[in-house]
């Protein structure tokens, strides 16, 4: 059990508890321009070995463009990145061997068995002879598809494909794992599934998770996040951190007697403000709070209502807009192609 | 603030990868076995990829037949076999090629292209595996010949099959340069129509080459189909017992202004053909990512 301590000085802070082993992402001043268009604006961060780790932001904001870089899939115009130790432009094929990459759209092939496809892949990326079927067994375990393993993808839902996906991603052993909108487009409760899976490969395997997302939800299951709008890092924390970086958490109460439960309170030791309607008491946890605050009010509670910043109100605090107004905008999704995924 | 845990377990290390030429060779192996593995799967590619050739096979050869007639011997059908078994090759082999194209749109592309891989291994094994394909395709048409009067020995056999694939490889190589180039699906019959078609009409599949208007000639000699053509044709006439008149009228050879071309020349002119669009298909694939 380790304490991740909050860094408070966006962007670009430093990996915290987990760090304390090499990092598997280290990136100084990574910057890529499109002729008058720079879509990532010098970006510094560290990732460390085992952590989840999680871009946040609008489509657009230059997630995508980062990620592309560290998976060599783009030349970076200026700055450095070393990915699993490996320089992603001196060293790209060696970074390739060592990250796993899981598209937003499906490059899986139906008419090949799930089990083909990941042996296809073993192949592409030198598995030895002699550990491919044990290590197909071990990541169709991973991802709780083994009953399927010999069924055509044709026959797979599009949320037991991207799980195949993720799977096929971990065969190789690798060091970091990127997902690009892992769970975009799924059902709920698919969505927790991937969750599920997501944190069984860091548990068992100990691999880096390297995720992008627009779902604020979703980024609450990262270690941290970092927050990025027009091609800069504007905060990087934990969620909770960012969460405390923007308010307290309140409780707001009505009472049939506001004035006595503003005293009460106040002679309990809470800070307490009169606002429109009620009371408001800042509170450090709102949960734990809830409680002795309705209890030591001493008059009828007629309405309580108690609230955490979200990371909407975390986007909100920096970025002045909510992330949602972004999303109709051009979506571009990571590893942009022509059309987009596909079924047979 | 909230505690949370730090990953329980190290990272397993790393295991070794097979890099170098083994590697590489696995990965031809991975990428051919694949090619057979979807050829096996889809029969009615198999099925429609015999259908047209015995068309061409029956109602042409026996139609033309007629009009031609016999010839010491010999008929018209007879003289087409080895064009219509050369076209299901082909048809095959530029089939398995253009994949391709469905691999993009369908994302399988992308898996084997960010794959610290070289270009060329791709390549190779998609080559390789189209060839294969057309091959079995063509010895399946073996079946009919003794249905047109073509005798088969041991030695034409194997003949004819090294030939299927020297063709097949050629047109898996060009096809996957073509492939690379397309970018949608929708493409893809536009390409069957005005590349393949127009290259099978043009190299002697279907009629002798001999006696053509010069203008026309001059374009079968510029199509690198009428080089595979014409030795595999010679392979089987060689090995039938065919009149000095039937030979004449049905005439195996590929003249440049008068001279007759060597079959080893014919082969060389087939091989740097396939040479090139590997190199073309390799730098074709290369822009794609």
């Amino acid at each position: 059990m380790s304490v991740l301590v909050a860094t408070t000085s966006p962007p670009g802070g430093r990996p915290s508890a987990a760090a304390s082993g090499p990092s598997a992402v280290e990136v100084r001043g990574l910057t890529k321009s499109f002729g008058d268009l720079t879509a990532v604006k010098g970006v510094s961060f560290d990732v460390a070995q085992g952590e989840i780790f999680a871009f946040l932001g609008p489509n657009g904001a230059g997630k995508s463009t980062t990620i592309k870089m560290l998976c060599t899939l783009a030349r970076p115009t200026a700055g450095s990145a070393r990915v699993a130790g490996f320089d992603i432009v001196e060293d790209a094929k060696r970074v390739r061997r060592h990250i796993g990459l899981v598209f937003q759209e499906q490059t899986l092939d139906d008419q090949l068995t799930a089990e083909e496809n990941l042996r296809f892949h073993a192949v592409l990326y030198g598995v030895p002879s002699d550990q491919v079927d044990a290590r197909i067994t071990r990541v169709f375990e991973l991802v709780a598809l083994s009953d399927r393993r010999k069924d055509l993808v044709s026959t797979y839902s599009g949320g037991m494909a991207r799980r195949l996906e993720i799977a096929r991603g971990m065969l190789h052993t690798p060091r970091v794992l990127f997902l690009d909108e892992p769970t975009v487009g799924l059902d709920p409760q698919t969505r927790a599934l991937i969750w599920e899976d997501i944190h069984r490969l860091r548990r068992e395997e100990g691999v880096t998770i390297f995720l992008t997302t627009h779902y604020m939800d979703e980024a609450e299951n990262a270690e941290r996040i970092a927050i990025i709008d027009y091609g800069e890092i504007i905060a990087l924390d934990t969620p909770d951190a960012l969460k405390a970086a923007v308010g307290s958490d309140t409780i707001a109460l009505e009472t049939a007697d506001d004035d006595a439960a503003l005293a009460a309170l106040r002679a309990a030791g809470y800070k307490v403000e009169r606002t429109v309607g009620g009371l408001t008491a800042y509170v450090e946890d709102e949960e734990a709070a809830v409680g002795p605050v309705v209890a030591s009010v001493g008059v009828p509670v007629r309405m309580v209502r108690a609230h955490r910043p979200t990371l909407d109100d975390v986007f909100l605090h920096y970025t002045g807009r909510e992330i949602r107004e972004q999303h109709s905008e051009g979506a571009m999704p990571m590893f942009a192609r022509a059309h987009g995924a596909h079924r047979r | 603030m909230t505690t949370i845990t730090a990953p329980s377990t190290v990272p397993a290390p790393p295991m070794e990868l097979h890099t170098g030429a083994t590697g590489e060779l696995r990965v031809i192996g991975m990428v051919w076995e694949r090619e057979l593995i979807r050829y096996v799967r889809t029969r009615t590619r198999i099925l429609s990829g015999l259908i047209q050739p015995v068309l061409f096979l029956f109602v042409l050869g026996y139609g033309m037949s007629g009009l031609v007639g016999t010839v010491g011997g010999f008929n018209f059908h007879q003289f087409v076999y080895p064009g219509v078994v050369a076209m299901s090759v082909v048809m095959t082999a530029m089939f398995s090629a253009l994949s391709i194209v469905w691999d993009r749109e369908f994302g399988f592309l992308r898996e084997m292209l960010i794959a610290p891989v070289d270009r060329s291994t791709l390549v190779l094994g998609k080559t390789f595996g189209g060839a294969s394909v057309a091959a079995v395709q063509g010895t399946i048409m073996l079946v009919l010949a003794p249905l047109v009067g073509i005798h088969l020995t041991p030695l034409l056999v194997v003949q004819m099959i090294g030939l299927e694939l020297l063709m097949a490889v050629a047109m898996t190589t060009f096809g996957v340069f073509v492939a690379s180039r397309i970018s949608k699906m929708e493409s893809f019959q536009v390409v069957m129509q005005m590349l393949l078609m127009p290259m099978l009409f043009l190299s002697g599949a279907l009629f002798p080459l001999n006696g053509l208007p010069s203008w026309l000639a001059f374009i079968t000699r510029l199509n690198p189909l009428t080089y595979a053509i014409a030795p595999f044709r010679q392979v089987i006439f060689d090995a039938q017992h065919m009149s000095a008149v039937a030979r004449a009228r049905f005439s195996t050879n590929i003249t440049w202004f008068g001279w007759p071309l060597p079959m080893w020349l014919e082969l060389l002119i087939v091989v740097v053909f396939a040479a090139v669009f590997f190199v073309l298909a390799v730098r074709g694939l290369s822009r794609a990512e």
